[in-house]
This record gives C-alpha cells, structure tokens and sequence, in this order.
C-alpha cells in the first residue's frame, strides 16, 4: 500500500507505520463497534496515513462528516470525533452530544484531537457541559505526514496566513513537535541552517524541546546530517511563478489534493469496439499521484516539454512486450509472458492515463493565453520593465481574467522590483477594486501585510543584485536534459533552492550580502550528538522544511539535485503544505460577501 | 458505606488480596454479608441471603477471590454453602466421613485455588477451592479447633500441605500419613505465597517446602546434573582431577546447561550469602565450559540476590524471598523502600540493576523531592536542596514537586521550584492554580504553546478588569495577535475595543469594512463605510479612504439606478455595473461612470466593444471605432468579433491593425494566407513559427514551403 514511503533514502514508512499503530491503539481502547464523527479537513490527510480497511478491521461500522444537530442514526457502542481543536467545532459537538443524551442512547462518546490536545477547547466543552460525556479524550500527534518517499507536509492550508497575516505561530510549534517526533525516530540531526523569522522561532522552540527532554539521550544513528529551515517569505517569487513540470502543471492546471488530481473525464474513456460514446462521465476522474507509479516517479519532475518523448519510447517499449507473446514458442515462455501480463498491463493502463493528462494539459500549454501570461511572467524575472504598469496585465484587468491570476501577476511585478512606486501600485489597486469590486481592498491589504505587495520605498531595488549573484535566471536552458534546477521553470531558477544549492556548496558564506537582502536572520546551529553516533558517512542526507508551503517545481528542482553527482546530499523535503500561486493567493484573501437584499 | 453496615453491627470482617488490590468481605449481627472488592473505590456488594443461618449457626468461613470474581465459602452445621454475588449454592464436599456434624475452620490457599477444611472429627480435607475435587485427607485426632490454619505450598508444587497451630504446637500436615510436628509458643501465622511466615514474641522464621532444585543438589548422594557440578568445583578447588571426571559425566549426558541453571536457580532460594556464592561460583565454573550459554540469567541473579540479601538486613528488615521479589517487581519494592524513607539504598538499589530513569532514581527523588518540600526549613534552602540534588536528571517534573509544595502551603517555595522546571508547558497549570496569571502568561508564551497561551489569556481575562487585561496583552504581542484571532471568530465586539484601545486605525477601518458587509441595508451600510473612511484617513492611508469614498459614491448610485429601474445593481463592481449599463444601452448612465469614475480609458473602451460586440451591435461597434483612434489598439476588435463568431465583422478591422499584430489578426480571421505573405514579408521567425503552426494538411504545399524558407532565411539571420 505505502511501499513508495520505503523507496528512498530515508525510511519514511517507519514514520507512517508509528501513526499507523498510534491510530489502531486509540481504536482499541474505545472497545465496541464505533463510529467516526470527521472534522471534514482532516479526511484528506488521514487518507495517507490509513485506509478504511483499518479502520473497518477495528470495528468502524459508520462513517459521518460533522455537521451541527443532531447526529445520524447508528447501531453502535461509540461515536468518536476525529477533530482539530477549534473552538467552533467544540460547539458543534456539544450540540451532537446534547441531542444524543436528550434522546437517551446509550453510547459512549470520545474525542481524538489531531494534531494536538487542546486545554482551551476542552474547557469549551466543559462551559457547553458536555465534557463529562466523554470516555475517552486523546490526542492524536500527525505533524508531519509522509506524503511520498522523500516528502513530508503538514497539509496544514493556513499555515501562511497564520504565520505571516496573523502572527499566530501554531503551526510552528506543530512544525517544531514534528520534527522532535522525527528526531526522535530518526536520530538527532547535528547541524540546523535556517533563514527567516519563523526559522528561528521552529530552531529556538526545537533547541528548547531538547533540553526538555535533557537526559534521554537518543541513541539512534543520525539518518540527517542537516537541517535546513525555510521561510516562504525569504522567497515570495517562486510559487507566483507558473510551474513548467508535469507534477507542476497538473497542480497549476487541476490542482492536487492530499495526493489526489482531479482531471475531466471525456479524455479517459475507454474506447471499446462498437460501442459508441453512448454515457459520458460526468464525474471527473480521480488518480493518485506518487511514486508507486513508476512511469509516473520517472516523468513528473521533467519539464513539460519533455515529457512527451519519454512516453512516445514507454509506448514502444510497451507494444514491443506485448508483441513478445508471438514470440513465445515453448510452454515455459508462454508461461513466462503470462506471468509478466499483469505488470505489463498496469503499465499500459498508466501510460494511458499520462497520455491523456499530457493531452489535456498540452491544449492548454499552447494557448495563446498561456504563452502571453509566460512571457510576461519571465520579463518580470528577468527584470524588463517591472517599474511600469504592465500592458498585459491592464489589458487582462479590462478583460476581466481571474482575479488570482492578476494577484499573482501585480506581485511578482512588486517582488521582481522590490517593491512598486506609489503611482504605479496605486494605479493597479484601483483598476482591482474597481473591476473585481471593493470588497477587495481586504485581500489588497493583506497582500501588502505579506509583503507580496508593497511600494518602494527610497531603497534601491535589489532584486537584479539578487538575480545576478544567485543565478536566478539561465538562458541557456536545457529542457530534455537539464544541467541546473532552472529547467523546472524553463529560465528561472527557484530562490529557495539555489539558497540550498548554495549551502552545501560553497557555503552560505559567499552570499553574505544578499542572505542580508532577503528578510529575516540567517543562522547556523549544531545539536551535540551523544560520542559514538558521529558518522562518516560520504552519502550527507538534508532535511528542509519550508515553513509557508513548498512548490511540486521546488521539490522537482531538489530531487534533480539529489540525483546529480556534484549536488553533495540528498534532500527529503518536509512543508506546512503543498502549495502553487493560485492557492497560496486563495488562502491570504478575505472573502466578504453581503448578505442578499 | 453501606445503610445495611450502619444499622447492623459487623461480626466479622475478613481482608482479603483480589485482582482488584485489597478487599474485605464483612459479616453482619444479622448474618448478611457484604464485599468490597478494591477499598479504594469503595464499591459495596451485598451477597444473597444464605438460608438457615439465623437458626443453625455460622462455624466458619472464607473468602475466594479468583478470576475477578469474589464467592464466600461458609459452613453451618454440616453444611457447606458457596455464596457468590448473586446466588448461594449448597455443596457437598467429595471425600468426607459422612458422619461430620461441623467444620471447625477452613481455609483457603494463598492463590485460591485451594481450600483446607478441619472437622469436629480432627480430621483435615485438603481439595481444590470449588469443592470439585478432593487432594488429600489427614487425621490429626485433636478435636480441639485450631488456633489458626493456614496453606503452605509455593506454585507450582504439587504437594498440598498445611500447618496448623494450637497454643502451642505447630503441625505440618500433608497428603502422607505422617505430620511434622514442632512445639512453639504463643506466635502466629502468616500465609505467604511460597510459605509460611511464623511470628513468635521474639522470633521471625519462614517455613517452605524444600525447592525441587535444592533437593536435587543438596540431596545426599544426588546424582542431579547440579549436585555433580557443585561436587566438580569443589574438586577443582582443591586441584584435584575429581573435577573433570565430574564435569565429563555431566557432559556426557549433555546436561550441562541444566547444571548451571540448577545452581543459579537454586541459589535463588538459599539465604546464606556464603551458600548462595558456592552455587553461583560453581554455576559460572560450569558455564565457562559451554560457548554459548546467555550469560544473562546468572547476571541478573548475582544482582537480584545482592539486593535482596540488602534488604533482608535487620536494618531494613524485608525478608523477602527471591520468589516474592519476583512476584513484587522492582518497581514494588523501591516504592516499598521510598514509602520507608530508604531513600538512599533505594538509589543505590536502581542504578545497580540498571532501571531507566524515570522509573527509577527520578522517581525516587522526586519522593524525596516531595517529603523535603514538607520540612520545616526555610524555603530558600530546601530549593537549594532540591536542585541540588536533582539537577537535570531526566524525567523529573519539577512541577510536580512544586505541586507539593503548593498543597502543603508554600506557594514560594513552588515559585521557587517551578522555576527549575525545563518544561515551561508544565509549569504553566499549576501557576494558574496559584493565581500567578502574568508569570503562567511569560512562561506559556515562552514554550510556544499558543494553546497553552491561550488557556492562560482566557484566564486572565476573567480574573482581571477589561483595562488591566488589554495593558497586559498590550505587553505580549503574542498573546495579543491570538487573543485578536480569537475575537475575530468569537467577540467581534471585543475586536473593536480592543483596536481602539491601540489607536490601531488601519485595522478598526478594515474591521468596519467587513462590519459594513454584514448590513443588509445600503443606508447602514454606507455609515459603517464612512466610519471606516474616517478610520482609514487617520491611519494616513489615503489610497484606501479614497476607494473606500468611491465605493460609497457607487453604492448610492447603485442605489438610485436599482430604485429607478428596478434591477439589481448593488454589490456588482464598477466594471460589472457599467458592462450591465451598456448591454442595456444605457450609454449615459455608463458614460457618467466612465466620467465620476476616471475609468482609463484603456479599459473603458474594451468595455464597451465587448459590450457591444455581446449584444451584436455591430453598427454601434463600427461608429465607435471610428469616433476616436483606439487606446487599445485594433487587434480587440478583432478578437471580441471573432469571440462572437462573426468573421465577417472582424474582418473588417484587419487592416486596421499595426504591423506587429497583423499576421496574428489575418489568423484570427481564418485568414492563412495573407498571414503567411505578410510574415514572410517581414522575415520575422516568431509570426513564421505561428503561421506553420496553423497550417495542416488541408493547406497549400507551396505556401509552407515558402513558409520553411522564410524561416531558414530569418534563422540565418
């Protein structure tokens, strides 16, 4: 089921197994056939870490979403709720509960706050008179879930916003508890690099944890040699840019959830012979994504462009195996093809299905739409002419395209010139407001609270100096067989990585003085290892967390590090959450809408 | 307890050890009986009324805790009841003289599993404690009852045996027809697990079956695989070759691994320190001819003997045997030593067998910790003291000793204590409970726990006055960006206030913009707006007071528009409402938008071509194009033509369009070939590209081919 998980350089199964057996111990101290009473958001992840055939082998019976009211009727000994610890949900349960004992049942009720216990909600619960009613109250620790061999997420939307808008560092404190949790399976890691405020409040809390703990020592072998904490503010360019990998594009273009696409059915209908399309699907198509899928592992870190040969010769080498059945002579060879048909079928059924994702994602790749909006995007990166209004963006303004499209644009303009002149973002402020409506002027301002958007002050703009010493963009690109992690926006390459590129060499030493441009302190930390545990290892493994969201192209660009010789470690990737430009925008803006007339 | 106990006095009671830790069977004046299966939660059962009772007695009875069930066994006469929670069962016992009148006593064995009878007759029936099966059966011809009867067997054995005591006479009683008999004085039994312990006046004696082991090696003339072992070593160290011609017939029979642990094992059960090391050393003299024998089982008892031969000194007086300790655990006996104030052995006694921390030397300081809290010295020495002692060491809660501290009424000495805490999270509850808000705020913000700050700010906003609260948040900006998140889901109200008091005006301006956004009615909602202009203007942000103005001035004029044509208006954008005002041909009304407005004009002209390209105004769409020179070029009308699926009029713009976008128009039209001649013209590779990419099969082979050479040609370049 999660044998991915195992492929890599670091063991992430074990990770999952441990929340795997946390899970199947709290079923079974609520003895009886139960149901699960779900905080919607959560069903997602609790997908990568268990099935339902888990939970049905510890007697879940039922299944309901949580919703105010009463609870729908069950045959069963318990109702568990499965929550985050948030005081509206508090009050929703409370309510469940009062209409259950008002009707007498005689269930027993539980509560598993995920990821974390929570005094304030349990006091709710105790005003609303309610937390009497619960046998069981039980935290379940899921910070970091393991989402694929070398990937981490907290699948944690807000973390942001929370982080940046409303300076509520809770996410980070999660961060901080996971990372102990990882150390303590995998070893301390010895050295801690970061960058940016929130960095070095995640190092601060992780150092202060340690001396907690002071005294259990943790004997495990180090499996990560470092650490490397990323703010997302240190690189606010990068996921505004449009990601150009398959991985990338299928996230831009459908979006992927915990693990999921969602793409249009009509281009995966199997054709059968004389039958003519007769029901069309309605319901999108479902796949997961993940490195189980070995043409999948081999394809989604390429550039888009480059996709296409590699599954034209996996259709060759296809057709040719099956051709091999003409082949097979001897019983012993049919034997033997027969025994790798199902293999070969799996592969043709997942060659079908990129085929189709590469198609309808190649119909959009070659609009004229989605040329005009890249090539604005790199003349932003590149530096040309980002101190004036845009002409594209005006004229797509006036045309009125997606909101979040234009956010996006108007913010890499300011990150690219670090920062608009007055004449030039109030300018655009006003076409938005006046366009997509006033209500905007709170989203407007959060941006600005971002620093997404923000007006230049005297300062001279630092960005090209930035560009330049970083090599952030590459003419020279080679799509069909990169040489630098730029093909992964076909020019530029992403800031956060190049910033750990840099790291392991030459050092971070010999950028001082653009480490000093980007916000917030950049530190180093060394974590004493207990004599006997240091290792001379030549293979280095990082850990790197990106505290605010890390991009599929981010994380394509490190697994083309990893893979390269002179790349010197291997990274696993750990993130509040997987993220691209038009979710990232999505979770800063403020909804309003009036009530009807 | 029970109203049944307070109205009829207790006869008897019986305390007995039950799955659930100690319980006591109690017998009323009335002849009820009651159990409690765990005094510590103090549930009481009352059993079933036994019938007959009243009129022929009770001789005696006993307690059977087996399994989680607890039944009484009682005798009346020649009857033999079993009363459990909820029936009473008459039995006969299997084996008896019928001609029995009484049981003068009975008994039950230590695990229960056994139950003794003694009879008016003297005579002693030993079977299994459901009455099923009878094991043996000894006269001893006194018809006196016995002071006290009691089992001595240790698990396992297969012997059932019994001793009885008279004043003063002690009989060991047996399945063989024979009894041991000792003469004692005034003393009584205790029964134990693997024995039996006899207290006298002055004396302190344990009585057991011999071990098998021991029996074994110790036997005269035994030839067990642990005699003839003992026997080698003893040879050895006299030098004698004796030695290996024991060893070889140990070896022979390959029993020397059953040698070694014969020793070791019997080592167990001797209290000697001197016998006990004859065995190991001969055990380890053995083992040093086997290659790959765990040495773990002789470790671990060269510690555990060293330990209990420890505390079987007078000075700490715990006699325990080695099959006790076993049944006890470790952890037991250093609670044992704790709850005695052997600190200091108990100590000892952890690091020597290696128990991890917190169960361990932690968790006998932290007892420590907790009973100095309780002296009288100052409270400043008895921190010292504490930490002193205490340090770093793992898995101490400084809070808990603190906890302590606070219990017996020194809260400074607990602040004092708390402050050694690492744990900052632990610290935070118990300085709640002492009403130390501001410190428990310090600490909470420090751990980074925002559920923990949050427990404490809710705390102190009930414990403090409004003002006093926001000043203290005011100092924690922490604290005060949760306690914000916090009334933006729950208090908006307290939100406002809370702005206020900061003179925060950027965020009171937006808190009435989402205020204004809650209001149904436009009135309303344009003062909760100027409000907010009001705010914005003193937060110096002059770009948000002017839109914030504008969108009042829309909302009116929405407003008025929706009252005048009864459509709806309020709450589209600008841009929506004069796109509405166009499509309906509103022209002035969108005009005087255009106008108030200062829409670019940019903008405002690709709104109105789209408008009218909507609706097919196509007429309107050509005057209009040719009233002024477009700001957006003549590309747009193409295209809004085009979207509208009307070539014929888009075509009509083609000519118009510059240079630079015509080969992009001409395609636009469906136009190939007059796209093709003028990217050819222009020798530029990016139109040439576009064209070829919109040439298929149906076009002419010589315009690619032309196309081709164009492109080579303008490659080259």
């Amino acid at each position: 089921m999660a044998a991915h998980l195992s492929y890599g350089r670091v063991n992430l199964n074990v990770l999952r197994e441990a929340a795997r057996k946390e899970l199947r111990e709290f079923l079974d101290r609520c003895a009886g056939s139960k149901a699960i009473v779900w905080d919607e958001y959560l069903t997602g992840p609790f997908g990568l870490i268990a099935q339902y055939s888990l939970l049905k082998e510890h007697e879940v019976e039922k299944m309901f979403t949580l919703k105010p009211g009463s609870l729908p009727p069950a045959d069963v000994k318990n109702i568990i709720f499965f929550v985050r610890p948030k005081l509206e949900i508090m009050d929703i349960i409370a309510g469940n509960v009062k209409s259950e004992v008002k009707q007498r049942s005689h269930r027993d009720f539980h509560i598993l706050f995920v990821p974390r216990r929570s005094l304030l909600c349990e006091q709710r619960l105790e005003e609303q008179g309610v937390l009497g009613s619960f046998i069981n109250i039980d935290q379940y620790i899921l910070d970091l879930i393991p989402y694929d061999g070398d990937l981490l997420s907290m699948e944690s939307e807000s973390a942001f916003r929370e982080c940046y808008l409303e300076n509520d560092q809770t996410s980070l404190y999660h961060a901080a508890k996971g990372l102990m949790t990882l150390q303590a399976l995998y070893g301390t890691i010895p050295q801690i690099y970061g960058k940016g405020e929130c960095a070095r409040h995640v190092a601060n809390m992780m150092l202060r944890m340690k001396r907690e703990f002071a005294g259990s020592q943790n004997q495990i072998l180090p499996v990560f040699d470092t650490l490397l904490l990323l703010d997302r503010n240190v690189d606010l360019l990068t996921p505004l840019a449009t990601q150009l990998t398959y991985e990338g594009l299928i996230d831009e273009i459908y979006g992927i959830t915990n693990g999921y696409a969602k793409l249009p059915p009509e281009k995966f209908i199997q054709k059968k012979q004389g039958e003519g399309g007769k029901d069309l699907p309605t319901e999108p198509k479902k796949l997961q994504l993940n490195s189980a899928e070995e043409l999948y592992a081999e394809i989604r870190d390429k550039n888009f462009n480059a996709v296409g040969a590699v599954l034209s010769k996996k259709a060759k080498i296809i057709s040719a195996a099956f051709e091999e059945r003409h082949n097979a002579k001897t019983v012993g060879e049919i034997k033997q093809f027969v025994s790798q048909l199902p293999h070969m079928q799996a592969a043709r059924s997942s060659l079908a299905n990129h085929t189709s994702i590469a198609e309808l994602i190649k119909d959009i790749t070659t609009s004229e739409a989605f040329f005009d909006n890249l090539t604005v995007e790199q003349e932003f990166m590149t530096g040309v002419d980002t101190d004036k209004v845009n002409t594209y963006i005006e004229d797509c303004i006036a045309q009125k395209d997606p909101l979040i499209k234009i956010l996006r644009l108007v913010c890499m303009q300011s990150v690219c010139n670090n920062g608009l002149k007055q004449k030039v973002l109030d300018y655009y402020k006003r076409e938005i407001l006046q366009t997509y409506g006033y209500e905007h002027i709170l989203t407007l301002n959060n941006l600005e609270k971002a620093g997404l958007l923000k007006l230049q002050t005297n300062a001279r703009n630092n960005y090209p100096t930035i560009r330049k010493t970083l090599k952030l963009w590459m003419d020279d690109v080679n799509e069909q067989n990169p040489n630098d992690i730029s093909y992964v926006y076909s020019g530029y390459a992403p800031l956060s990585v190049r910033l750990a590129q840099i790291l392991v060499r030459p050092g971070w030493r010999s950028i001082e003085e653009v480490l000093k441009m980007l916000p917030g302190p950049h530190f180093e930390e060394r974590q004493q290892l207990p004599s006997g545990l240091h290792k001379k290892r030549e293979n280095r493994t990082t850990l790197i967390f990106f505290l605010g969201g890390v991009t599929y192209a981010e994380i394509a660009a490190l697994r083309f590090l990893s893979q390269v010789e002179e790349g010197g470690t291997e990274y696993i990737i750990a993130s509040t959450k997987l993220i691209n430009g038009t979710s990232w925008i999505k979770s800063l803006m403020d909804k309003l809408e009036a009530p009807p007339f | 307890m029970g109203s049944e106990l307070s109205q009829n006095s207790v006869t008897e009671a019986k305390i007995f050890h039950s799955a659930y830790r100690t319980g006591v069977a109690i017998l009323t004046k009335a002849y009820r009986f009651s159990v409690v299966t765990n005094i510590e939660d103090q549930k009481i059962w009352r059993l079933p009324d036994v019938p007959g009772l009243q009129t022929s007695g009770l001789s005696c009875w006993t307690v059977i805790s087996q399994d989680r069930q607890t039944k009484l066994v009682l005798a009346s006469g020649r009857n033999i009841y079993v009363l459990d929670s909820d029936s009473c069962t008459s039995v006969t016992v299997p084996g008896l003289d019928p001609d029995i009148s009484s049981y003068l006593h009975m008994s039950a064995s230590f695990n229960y599993k056994y139950l003794a009878l003694y009879t008016n007759t003297g005579c002693i029936w030993m079977g299994t404690s459901n009455l099923k099966e009878k094991l043996g059966e000894f006269d001893c011809k006194f018809h006196a009852p016995p002071k006290q009867m009691v089992w001595c067997r240790r698990p396992r054995s297969q012997q059932p045996s019994v001793v009885l005591m008279w004043d003063s006479l002690l009989l060991v009683a047996g399945k063989s027809n024979e009894s041991i008999q000792y003469p004692y004085d005034e003393l009584y039994l205790v029964p134990e697990l693997d024995g039996v312990r006899i207290i006298g006046s002055k004396s302190h004696e344990f009585l057991h079956e011999v071990p098998a082991t021991c029996e074994e090696i110790f036997k005269i003339a035994s030839m067990a695989p642990g005699a003839l072992l003992l026997e080698a070593h003893k040879e050895y160290k006299k030098e004698s070759q004796k030695a290996d011609e024991y060893l070889r017939e140990i070896k022979d029979q390959n029993l020397l691994p059953t040698a070694v642990e014969q020793c070791i094992e019997a080592a167990g059960f001797e209290y000697e320190p001197e016998t006990q090391k004859m065995l190991l050393r001969a055990a380890s003299f053995g083992k040093s001819f086997l290659s790959n024998f765990s040495p773990e089982r002789f470790v671990t008892m060269c510690r555990e003997l060293r330990v209990l031969n420890a505390v079987r000194d007078y000075t700490v007086g715990m006699p325990l045997t080695y099959v006790q300790f076993r049944q006890l655990t470790v952890q037991v006996l250093i609670d044992r030593l704790v709850f005695r104030r052997l600190y200091p052995l108990a100590i000892e006694i952890c690091k020597h067998l290696k128990i991890r921390e917190f169960q361990g030397v932690s968790h006998v300081l932290k007892h420590w910790a907790c009973f100095k809290v309780q002296q009288k010295e100052p409270d400043e020495d008895i921190a010292h003291a504490i930490n002193q002692k205490l340090g770093d060491t793992a898995g101490i809660s400084y809070s808990e000793i603190a906890a302590k501290a606070y219990e017996c009424g020194r809260p400074e000495l607990a602040i004092m204590l708390l402050d050694f805490e690492p744990q900052s999270g632990e610290q935070v509850p118990l300085l709640l409970k002492m009403k130390r808000g501001q410190l428990a705020l310090n600490k909470a913000i420090e751990s980074g726990d925002t559920d923990l700050v949050y427990t404490v700010v809710m705390y102190l906003k009930n414990e403090m006055n409004r003002r006093d609260f926001f000043l203290t948040l005011r100092k924690h900006p922490v604290a005060l960006s949760l306690y914000r998140q916090f009334c933006k889901h729950q208090e908006q109200d307290t939100l406002k206030d809370l702005y206020n008091q900061e003179d925060d005006h950027q965020e009171l301006a937006n808190f009435y913009v989402q205020e204004s956004y809650q209001e149904a009615k436009v009135e309303v909602r344009v003062a909760e707006l100027q409000k907010a202009v009001d705010e914005y203007s003193k937060a110096r942000n002059e770009f948000a007071a002017k839109a914030t103005e504008e969108q009042i001035k829309l909302l009116k004029f929405q407003r008025k528009l929706q009252d005048e044509t009864d459509k709806p208006y309020v709450d589209r954008s600008l841009h929506d409402t004069v796109y509405s005002l166009l499509l309906e041909g509103s022209h002035r009304h969108a005009e005087q938008l255009y106008k108030d407005f200062k829409i670019p004009d940019k903008r405002y002209w690709w709104l109105k071509i789209s408008a009218l390209a909507e609706k097919n105004d196509w007429e309107e769409l050509e005057k209009f194009s040719k009233s002024k020179k477009s700001p957006i070029g003549y590309l747009a009308f193409v295209e809004v033509c085009v979207k509208h699926q009307n070539k014929y009029e888009a075509k009509k713009y083609v000519s118009k369009v510059t240079p630079e976008l015509k080969v992009k128009a001409h395609l636009l039209v469906g136009e190939v070939e007059q796209a093709a001649d003028i990217a050819i013209e222009r020798k530029n590779e990016n139109d040439l590209n576009l064209v070829l990419s919109r040439c298929n099969q149906s076009t002419d082979r010589s315009l690619v081919e032309r196309l081709n050479k164009a492109r080579s040609g303008a490659n080259k370049k």
